[in-house]
């Protein structure tokens, strides 16, 4: 029983990591350019990253 | 005294300035589709003075620029991304804020939340059905995973279903009930009872129906969502491409303001190859006039000074000097903007599938579950039993089938379309489309190619005006010069705006033009002609014709095929028209129509109840195309009738249309066999759940599965050619 209350826990915390990695994707506007993120990695001085706003 | 031209525009009005200096200018960037694109632009704009950085969305099209300092320079920049072969126009910043998409971030929030939320609480409730089935589990632990899931599943079911609830709020206000209701009561509902249930040691929580139910409808309304934003977007970067610049002149210096701040008496400068910015007089030079947009007429108008102009209509060959009669709110425009407005606002009337569902379903769903509540009382099965049973009919009726039976189909729809060259603006469009049954087609842009070809002349009077036709730009000379194909070109060419182009062939001086500037005394009717001439020989007359695209004939065709009548509309003189629709075979038709003579005839026939698609292309139409039960516009429109129009089709042809009227038919059949499924299903599950047959793992497993049904009755080929 008292695994239950560990384990519940760590795996709740475990997807909540996971939600939390998917809201700072959308913040960081990781969304917003599909295509040209696609280009951009394939030349080292235009892999900058996501925008700044 | 003429007016000292300065060599940039000013554009200051269209960065954005952030106080310190520093500022931001967006463009739209049109051929921009690889890497080396991103690559050259950024590194051309990155290394002017001023510009603090640069970066190119490739998935719009948009270039933002972070200015330093102020001594950057819009016109420089946009010069320096078409001198690299791009086409740059200005996004005016209010566009370019309203361009952010808060709604879809909100939605894509939910979703996630959502998602994480049913698929956690999964991990608690899974054992408990297993307790429902008298495995090993026992009361307490039961509670306590009961509990667990309360703790994930609650504040995501109201996190995520912000959306519905204020949806719902804001139409009860209205005293209507749209889907947003029982969705909303039925999720505050079940995790009320769930609480109940958990708190009085209960077997049946639902806390996993909640959440799972706001995720299904969440990937529904996401989906219908994109489908909006999507073709908004296009929408929006189009009226953007329309560069609300005008040339102001004051004392003599040119600069470049938006077109909304032009007063009535200002001068302003309209270059050759742009837009009159608003209605005005000439007051200085020659030019040719196309008011094909505004007017449908094919033949050009030859303007000088006093000349009326309206805003909208291309300037060709000469630059003019203008004075503004009226503001741009006040123009021939904005008089049609307006027209369009009032048919948005009764289009957005149209109540759509979904909401009909609704209409039919909440009533009688919510009687159902208040029946159970009080018919469970009456028999003796005590308030809590009485409640748990009318919640699982709210649950088990849950509308997730009915809130992904039409976006799911019109998404696949638009998809299909989108692979045919044809933008689906919105899901309520194509319902609409579905419905029609009479087409009013425009004539210039729509059936005809909208540029004049040439008409039955012998090949070598062509070949003799080639060479003087090839050294101009006016359209007519244009068309002569596509059909001589390439060869020599004129020498000591002089182009005089408004009148032809006058050079030597071979030593011999000749002219080509309108027919007083080639020296004959008048005009033979009203048709579009060229004449040509050597000094001191006989003159040649061409004539030319906007000829009808390749396919009309089968598209008029197709179109009665699918049991719908056809009918022309057309701004453009009477001869013309009666030629296209004698060859087309079409006895109805209307010519030399105003723009408010067409949105007339389309009320006209709404008033006949006719469901009336208009496909047209000009500014003339686009009163008409809102008006419209539907509307389509050809990629080639103006950006009025695109924003107009519920579909744009891109391409050569005309089949786009019964292409696009075959799949909304589809959709919408294939919508209705999904509203007719979950009809069935809930005549099989509300007895089921008023009977106390249902326990949390068939909610769990008949909202899943009638929701997966849908969804693959979306995506199952087969669809309509």
């Amino acid at each position: 029983m008292n695994i239950i209350l560990f384990l519940a826990p760590c795996s709740i915390g475990l997807g909540a990591l996971g939600l939390a990695a998917f809201l700072w994707t959308m913040r960081a506007g990781q969304y917003d350019d599909p295509k040209g993120d696609a280009a951009r990695v394939l030349y080292d001085h235009l892999d900058d990253g996501p925008p700044s706003d | 005294m003429s007016p000292v031209l300065a060599r940039h525009p000013d554009l200051e009005a269209f960065v954005r300035r952030d106080g310190e200096g520093g500022g931001r200018l967006e463009l739209l960037v049109a051929g921009a589709r690889c890497a080396a694109c991103i690559r050259k632009i950024e590194a051309a704009v990155d290394a002017l003075p001023g510009v603090a950085g640069a970066r190119l969305n490739l998935t719009t099209g948009k270039l933002a620029v972070d200015l330093a300092g102020p001594d950057a320079q819009p016109d420089v920049i946009m010069e320096t991304v078409e001198a690299l072969g791009y086409r740059a126009s200005l996004f005016d910043p209010a566009q370019a804020i309203a361009a952010q998409d808060q709604e879809g971030r909100e939605l894509a929030v939910a979703l996630g939340v959502a998602g994480f939320g049913a698929g956690n609480v999964m991990m608690f409730t899974v054992p408990a059905w297993a307790g429902l089935f008298g495995q090993e589990l026992n009361a307490s632990t039961l509670t306590l995973m009961y509990w667990m899931a309360a703790i994930v599943a609650t504040p995501c079911a109201l996190f995520a279903g912000r959306p519905f609830f204020r949806s719902a709020w804001a139409s009860l206000r209205r005293g209507k009930a749209n889907m947003d209701v029982p969705i909303s009561i039925g999720v505050i509902l079940t995790l009320t009872v769930s609480f109940s249930e958990t708190l009085l040691h209960g077997r049946h929580a639902y806390f996993d129906a909640a959440v799972t139910l706001l995720f299904l409808l969440l990937i529904g309304r996401y989906l219908d969502h994109r489908l909006r934003a999507s073709a908004r977007s296009a929408a929006r970067d189009l009226l953007a491409l329309q560069a609300p610049v005008a040339l102001r002149l004051h004392h003599g210096v040119e600069s470049g303001v938006p077109v909304t701040q032009v007063r009535v008496g200002d001068r302003l400068a309209v270059p050759p190859g742009q837009r009159i910015p608003v209605d005005g007089k000439v007051e200085a030079g020659l030019s040719d006039i196309d008011n094909a947009l505004i007017t449908g007429e094919t033949a050009l108008t030859a303007v000088g000074p006093g000349a009326q102009l309206h805003a909208g209509a291309l300037n060709l060959t000469g630059r003019l000097v203008m004075v503004a009669s009226a503001r741009s709110e006040d123009s021939t425009l904005a008089a049609i903007a307006r027209l369009m407005e009032a048919g948005a606002q009764s289009r957005s009337a149209y109540v759509r599938l979904a909401d009909k569902a609704a209409a039919l379903y909440v009533p009688i769903v919510h009687a159902a579950a208040a029946l159970t509540f009080v018919g469970a009382w009456a028999l003796g099965l005590g308030p809590r039993e009485a409640l748990l049973r009318a919640a699982a009919v709210l649950i088990v009726t849950c509308p997730c089938a009915l809130g992904l039976a039409a976006p799911a189909v019109q998404i696949a729809a638009s998809a299909r379309l989108f692979r045919k060259g044809v933008l689906v603006k919105s899901g309520a469009a194509l319902e609409r489309l579905a419905e029609v049954d009479h087409v009013v087609l425009d004539k210039t842009g729509v059936l005809t190619e909208g540029r004049p070809r040439l008409v039955d002349a012998p090949a070598h009077l062509v070949a003799l005006a080639a060479p003087l036709a090839r050294a101009s730009r006016h359209p007519l000379a244009l068309a002569l010069a596509r059909e001589a194909g390439v060869g020599l070109v004129a020498q000591a060419c002089v182009e005089t705006a408004g009148q032809g182009v006058e050079g030597l062939i071979q030593g011999r001086r000749a002219r080509l033009g309108r027919a007083a500037f080639v020296g004959v005394a008048q005009t033979q009717g009203a048709e579009t002609e060229l004449w040509f001439g050597f000094e001191g020989d006989l003159k040649i007359r061409f004539t030319f014709e906007d000829a009808p695209r390749v396919d009309a004939v089968q598209a008029v065709a197709d179109l009665r095929a699918l049991g719908l009548t056809v009918e022309i509309l057309s701004g453009d003189l009477p001869g013309p028209v009666s030629r296209i629709a004698a060859a087309l075979g079409i006895a109805d038709w209307r010519a030399g129509l105003t723009p408010f003579d067409k949105a007339e005839a389309i009320d006209t026939l709404k008033a006949r109840n006719r469901k009336v698609l208009m496909v047209g292309d000009g500014l003339n139409d686009a009163a008409a195309l809102a008006r419209a039960h539907a509307s389509m516009a050809p990629g080639a429109a103006v950006d009025a009738a695109q924003n107009a129009a519920d579909l744009v089709f891109t391409g050569e042809g005309l089949a786009a249309v019964a292409t696009a009227i075959g799949v909304a038919r589809s959709a919408r059949a294939r919508a209705l066999q999904n509203f007719a499924f979950s009809a069935a299903y809930n005549v099989l599950a509300v007895p089921a759940a008023m009977a106390g047959l249902v326990n949390p793992f068939i909610a769990a497993l008949a909202m899943s599965g009638s929701s997966m049904v849908v969804l693959l009755n979306a995506l199952r080929p087969g669809w309509r050619r």
